[in-house]
């Protein structure tokens, strides 16, 4: 508790920490904030025109022409949260090593930092993304809402899982290089760009115990189906990420103080 | 008011075999065979109090412990036996400038470590006029930390840090870095903030700043807390325990100034030792202004020789000499010395230099130079501090202590 206190106790530090990140990548740029709307827009870009409408790339059983596209988007920007936060987070030591052996404060806040710009970032593109959407009369109503708890739970996820790595990486570093290549894996093992039905059965089976399956395919279903999420469904992930944040809760709290030694 | 108190504290780093004995020692359970790494020691029963408003000095060679146990007390790194409690809010000049970012300004980032030090942005933002105006950038306070210059960055670094003052401040040799400006402006600081009731922990190497801002100074050596006492009183035991291992220390010292000493001549005679002592026989490194100091050297003549002469060259940091002459000059040279003679000679005058490191060439030759017949020659044959303990505070490289009179 007492460590939610200090974090408390440094709010505005974190606060202006968060605004510094997210404008130190746009100092000294000629169109400074518009960067941030240019990588996303041409992101989106390319999703759609290329792989939907120049490839003539279409989602089986759709009617659509931009089902593809949509159904890219969803699945590639929500991956990119969390592969965004899990990847910053298992450097947050290690990158800020001398403010840690330099300086006493709360060390909490440095993954909240973290997780809060790649948050930030990602609703600055996933906005541009909506707007997208309603331009295109593809904006699914109002069960758009459940992709709060959705994004959530993935979140928690991943702060269970950066943390873990986090800590580990600093008395382990090669954790940090094969997460880097797991995480390459993983990103194909989840049906972001292929939908789940093309694989077979088998393999389809399997790719179901991904808790990052679940979580993507109930934002595809939200967003090119306008379906409410099978709620029941993800149940493995809420676990998972239980378990994980304990974990990382219970290693950071652990290895906070000889972390330092380390660095 | 601010008070510290280090009980039994200790810290031990834990070294590894190999690269898998760490995860071994991870994932196998303690009470399941032996721990697969050793523990190095590097501080061990370290205890002292500091109470509100004192000033300590902590003292030692280096790798004595001091930063670490100065990492200890300001919470970065956890003691490894013992404990640590503080009263009162800390302040830490560890390094200065942490945290700064080039890109954005001096007033931006002057907000964003004085939040890192736990200040809110309320508090930084009425304190601005006072940093600003300590600190003496001027215009520059609004543009790019980047254009600073190191000078600049440190004096802001340095206003930031103790803008607020903190009940209890600890000061990590920060104070060598900037221009004597500023390292005067800064030691006046730290000497105010005391004066106002701050508690102060100082780790120098500088026994000037130590004997100037502390009331009591506390020893390490090799990781132990060795004494504890006025700073004076601490100053002759350091030196007695320099002297203990004399050779050592002068090794370190050339080391830091980056010279190597050399050493040169046929070797007919050679200097065995040299060395600097006080009246009662025991070696010195520090030397108080008008201080009796002998110089002492031991000669061994290894053959029959026709004529020996001893010389010697006090310098100050620069290399300039200050003060030299020889045994020819002093009207003492000696003749027809026999082979496997053994010679002391001793040389007794007042320590009249001013504040600074010095050091003595000496020669062995025939002669009244050494260009003739070149024994030995030694640079740097001895390295020593002359510091303030009891003078008027003055300037220089010498002491002419005048005797004033007005006419009115």
């Amino acid at each position: 508790m007492r460590m939610f206190a200090a974090l408390w106790a440094y709010r505005g530090f974190i606060l202006e920490s968060i605004k510094r990140d997210f404008q130190s990548q746009y100092t000294n740029t000629a169109l400074g904030a518009v960067w941030t709307l240019i990588k996303p827009l041409s992101m989106v870009f390319v999703y759609t025109v290329i792989f939907a409408q120049v490839m003539q790339a279409k989602l089986p059983g759709a009617t659509s022409q931009f089902a593809y596209s949509v159904y890219l988007c969803a699945g590639v920007l929500t991956w990119g949260l969390f592969s965004d936060t899990v990847s910053k987070l298992q450097n947050v030591f290690l990158e800020n090593a001398n403010v840690l052996k330099k300086i006493n404060f709360p060390r909490l806040c440095l993954p909240v930092i973290v997780v809060a710009n790649a948050t930030v970032n990602f609703v600055i593109i996933f906005g541009l993304f909506t707007i997208f959407l309603a331009v295109m009369g593809q904006f699914p109503g109002v069960v758009y809402l459940s992709l709060i708890p959705l994004l959530l739970l993935q979140t928690a996820f991943a702060v269970g899982l950066g943390v873990t790595l986090g800590v580990l990486n600093v008395f382990f570093r090669d954790v940090g290089q094969f997460f880097t290549v797991v995480l390459q894996f993983w990103f194909w093992l989840t049906p972001v760009v292929y939908p789940l039905s093309i694989l077979p059965p088998e393999l389809q089976q399997i790719i179901q115990y991904n808790p990052m399956t679940l979580m993507v395919t109930g934002y595809q279903q939200i967003l090119v189906s306008g379906q409410w999420p099978q709620w029941q469904g993800l149940w493995p992930v809420a676990a998972a990420a239980l378990v994980l944040c304990a974990l990382g809760l219970r290693l950071f709290r652990q290895h906070a103080g000889e972390m330092v030694d380390e660095l | 008011m601010g008070t510290i108190t280090v009980l039994g504290v200790g810290k031990a780093y834990k070294q590894y075999a190999g690269r898998w004995s760490r995860l071994a020692d991870w994932l196998v359970p303690t009470w399941l065979g032996k721990p697969h790494h050793t523990l190095k020691w590097v501080l061990q029963e370290v205890s002292f109090s500091v109470q509100p408003g004192e000033a300590v000095g902590i003292v030692g060679i280096n790798g004595a412990g001091k930063s670490t146990l100065l990492k200890m007390i300001t919470g970065t790194t956890q003691p490894t036996t013992g404990s640590v409690h503080l009263v009162g809010n800390v302040a830490a000049l560890l390094e200065l400038g942490m945290g700064f970012h080039p890109d954005f300004t001096g007033r931006q980032n002057a907000i964003m470590a004085g939040q890192l030090l736990g200040l809110s942005a309320h508090e930084i933002e009425g304190l601005m006029p006072e940093i600003e105006a300590f600190a003496e950038i001027g215009d520059y306070i609004d543009q790019p930390v980047r254009v600073y210059s190191s000078g600049m960055q440190m004096r802001l670094a340095f206003s930031v840090a103790t803008a607020k003052k903190p009940d209890i401040l600890i000061v990590d040799e920060a104070l060598s870095v900037g221009d004597a400006y500023f390292q005067h402006k800064s030691f006046e600081r730290i000497r105010q903030l005391g004066t106002q009731g701050t508690t102060l922990l100082i780790v120098s190497h500088d026994k000037g700043s130590i004997q100037g801002l502390c009331s009591r100074a506390v020893l390490l050596n090799e990781g132990r807390l060795v004494m504890q006492g006025a700073p004076d009183e601490i100053m002759d035991y350091y030196n007695a325990l320099l002297a203990e291992r004399g050779n050592l220390t002068v090794r370190r010292q050339l080391n830091e100034q980056g010279k190597v000493q050399t050493i040169s001549g046929s070797g007919e005679a050679t200097i065995e030792d040299i060395a600097i002592l006080n009246e009662q026989g025991e070696r010195l490194e520090i030397v108080n202004v008008g201080q009796t100091i002998v110089l002492q050297a031991v000669i061994q003549a290894h053959q029959v020789l026709p004529e020996l002469v001893l010389g010697y060259v006090i310098k100050d940091r620069l290399g300039q000499p200050v003060y030299g002459t020889n045994t020819h000059h002093l009207n003492d040279k000696l003749e027809q010395v026999p082979a496997g003679s053994r010679l002391t000679y001793r040389f007794t005058f007042p320590a009249n230099l001013g504040v600074g490191s010095y050091s003595i060439s000496v020669a062995l030759h025939t002669a009244d130079t050494h260009v003739s017949q070149n024994y030995e020659w030694r640079d740097l044959a001895v390295v020593f501090s002359v510091v303030n303990a009891d003078k008027q505070n003055f300037v220089g490289v010498s002491w002419l202590p005048p005797k004033m009179e007005c006419l009115k």
